[in-house]
């Protein structure tokens, strides 16, 4: 070592196990919200009821947005109108979760990723895309690992209609197409 | 980008910093060490908290430290009391965007020194676990229902970033070698492992594929601190200011699924407006040692890819080759960054900025670099891969 070392001083106290004093307050009640789900995605909502995946477009730059917004947020102008997109598309990032969303270990790793979802008659490329995140089913460990998965195509799994209530979870996963 | 004109009114110096050590569980409360950070800041530039004319605070999510409004909790600790105080918060992209914004208050003439002060404390939110606080950064209506864990994007991110550029897990290990490493030099750091290798990160508990342990910093706890001044006070209070020589942070889209993520589009743009600031056409040549943000591995070399330092997919093939080590043709984080001495998410950022600050006076001790540093660089990220925070400092 040469010179000073700074910071000089790192005052603070590190953590003893044995004489660490804490105070733990109780939470009265537990703090639930309802949210509202807005214009787009209240219509998006209600399209995934029907087993649609609905989005928007913009005229003026070409975008398509899945999920949707009532404006585009590129040329800050409405919205040109509804698209539909097809429940089909290719997977271009995919992960293997082995943790719950407390942090505790998963008996089974679940399969989630980004999903590029196609649209009749439109192109896109890999800078804006209508995508949704969600589970890939039919997939093994090593399709994820070996990224095998990245390019794969998928299509929804849809619940049955009458245990739809207009959520994302109306779709149960993306399942992979074997040809 | 060009023809935009940049317009201030002073020039703007840091001149002193602080930090507390970085720990996960300190005994102290968020804001005890708020003001072990900014007392040792003051100190470092000869000033008292009656010198000070504004302070910035910067700290991340209110719901780690269980506090609503944790600007005005923590104003005290921070020397703000009875002056104008202001939070700032963009997520991990905090740490500095507080000292961006101290430079706006002495860059507008509207005060001549500032004290800058961030704080994290992640540790308390500990149950069922501190992911679990990270629940609220999620589009409720898409991605909520999914029951996600936070890690799940950054997987998403790495993998997609592997995929695209042919990168091995090995390479990106490297990085987590290198700053645990580092980390030791480092008098605050939290992990500091002088012996860890590439086969300790592979073997590590994975998490969410391919995100494993030793891919992620730790929960930390911890503050640090600036003081900056207008030029004319700077040359009053040292012999040896160091100038913020350009700033810019810009922001992306929270629809995430919809972009690419193998490149960093929000660090491009904040690093061309501080580069425009700063005069810097080559930063690859001008800067001499950076500090990017590495709060996982991948990170660090995606960051160094969006601030032009390295070309796209290059930055793992430089980190085999040595480049990016301390001794290295371009040191990157040499203080061991946030894999290494820690993560409270907007104290990490500020540690960053202080981490140059020391390097271009030469008073990083052992974590000095080998080549001789005029200009250093910090940034910061934050959300979902949506906030950019970066600044240039130099002589």
């Amino acid at each position: 070592m040469s010179g000073a070392t700074k910071p000089l001083n790192p005052r603070g106290t590190k953590y003893e196990k044995v004489d660490f004093p804490v105070f733990e307050f109780p939470v009265v009640g537990k703090a639930r919200y309802n949210y509202t789900t807005g214009q787009a995605l209240g219509r998006f909502l209600a399209g995934l009821k029907e087993g649609k995946i609905l989005g928007t477009y913009c005229a003026k730059c070409g975008r398509v947005f899945v999920p949707p917004r009532m404006y585009c947020s590129y040329c800050f102008r409405e919205v040109d109108g509804w698209i539909e997109a097809r429940d089909e598309g290719v997977v271009v990032t995919a992960v293997l979760s082995y943790i719950s969303a407390t942090r505790a270990r998963l008996e089974k790793p679940v399969a989630v990723g980004v999903i590029k979802l196609d649209v009749p008659g439109r192109q896109f490329d890999d800078h804006f895309f209508p995508g949704l995140m969600h589970y890939i089913c039919g997939a093994s460990e090593d399709d994820v690992k070996s990224m095998r998965i990245f390019g794969a195509r998928v299509k929804a799994k849809w619940k049955p209609p009458e245990q739809r209530t207009g959520s994302i979870t109306d779709i149960e996963c993306f399942e992979v197409v074997r040809p | 980008m060009t023809g935009r004109n940049i317009n201030f009114k002073h020039r703007v110096a840091v001149v002193g910093a602080g930090m507390t050590l970085f720990r996960s569980r300190m005994l102290e409360t968020p804001q005890e060490l708020a003001w072990l950070a900014a007392k040792q800041a003051l100190d470092e530039a000869g000033l008292t908290l009656k010198d000070i004319d504004c302070v910035v605070i910067g700290s991340a999510p209110d719901a780690f430290d269980g506090v609503h409004m944790k600007g005005e909790y923590l104003a005290e600790g921070a020397g703000g009391i009875h002056k104008p105080t202001v939070r700032v918060f963009v997520g991990g992209a905090t740490g500095v965007f507080v000292p961006i914004a101290a430079w706006w208050h002495v860059a507008s003439g509207l005060c001549k020194r500032v004290l800058a002060v961030a704080e994290e404390k992640m540790s308390h939110a500990a149950k069922p676990h501190t992911q679990y606080v990270f629940r609220y950064i999620w589009d409720p209506i898409v991605e909520k229902p999914l029951n996600p864990n936070l890690i799940w994007i950054f997987a998403m991110e790495m993998h997609r970033y592997m995929h695209k550029c042919n990168v091995k897990k090995e390479d990106i290990a490297l990085v987590s070698v290198k700053n645990k490493r580092n980390a030791c030099g480092h008098p605050s750091a939290q992990l500091c492992m002088p012996n860890i290798t590439v086969d300790d990160v592979l073997k590590s508990e994975v998490l969410v594929w391919p995100v494993q342990l030793y891919d992620i910093s730790p929960t930390t706890d911890g503050a640090a601190a600036l003081v900056l001044a207008s030029e004319e006070e700077a040359r009053r209070i040292t012999d040896t200011p160091v100038w913020v020589k350009g700033i810019g942070w810009t922001l992306d889209t929270t629809h995430w699924t919809n972009r690419d993520l193998a490149y960093p589009e929000y660090v491009r743009r904040a690093a061309e407006m501080a580069y425009r600031m700063a005069g810097i056409d080559n930063p690859r040549k001008q800067i001499d040692v950076a500090e990017p943000y590495d709060p996982f591995d991948y990170k660090e070399l995606h960051h160094m890819e969006g601030l032009g330092l390295a070309k796209k997919c290059e930055a793992p093939i430089l980190t085999r080759e040595g480049v990016t080590q301390r001794d290295g043709d371009l040191p990157i984080n040499p203080s061991g960054g946030l894999l290494g001495v820690g993560n409270p998410i907007a104290a990490a950022g500020l540690m960053k900025v202080a981490e140059i600050f020391w390097q271009v006076r030469g008073e990083a001790g052992a974590r000095q670099v080998k080549k001789p540093v005029y200009t250093g660089l910090a940034q910061a990220w934050g959300d979902l891969m949506q906030a950019g925070t970066v600044i240039v400092m130099g002589i």
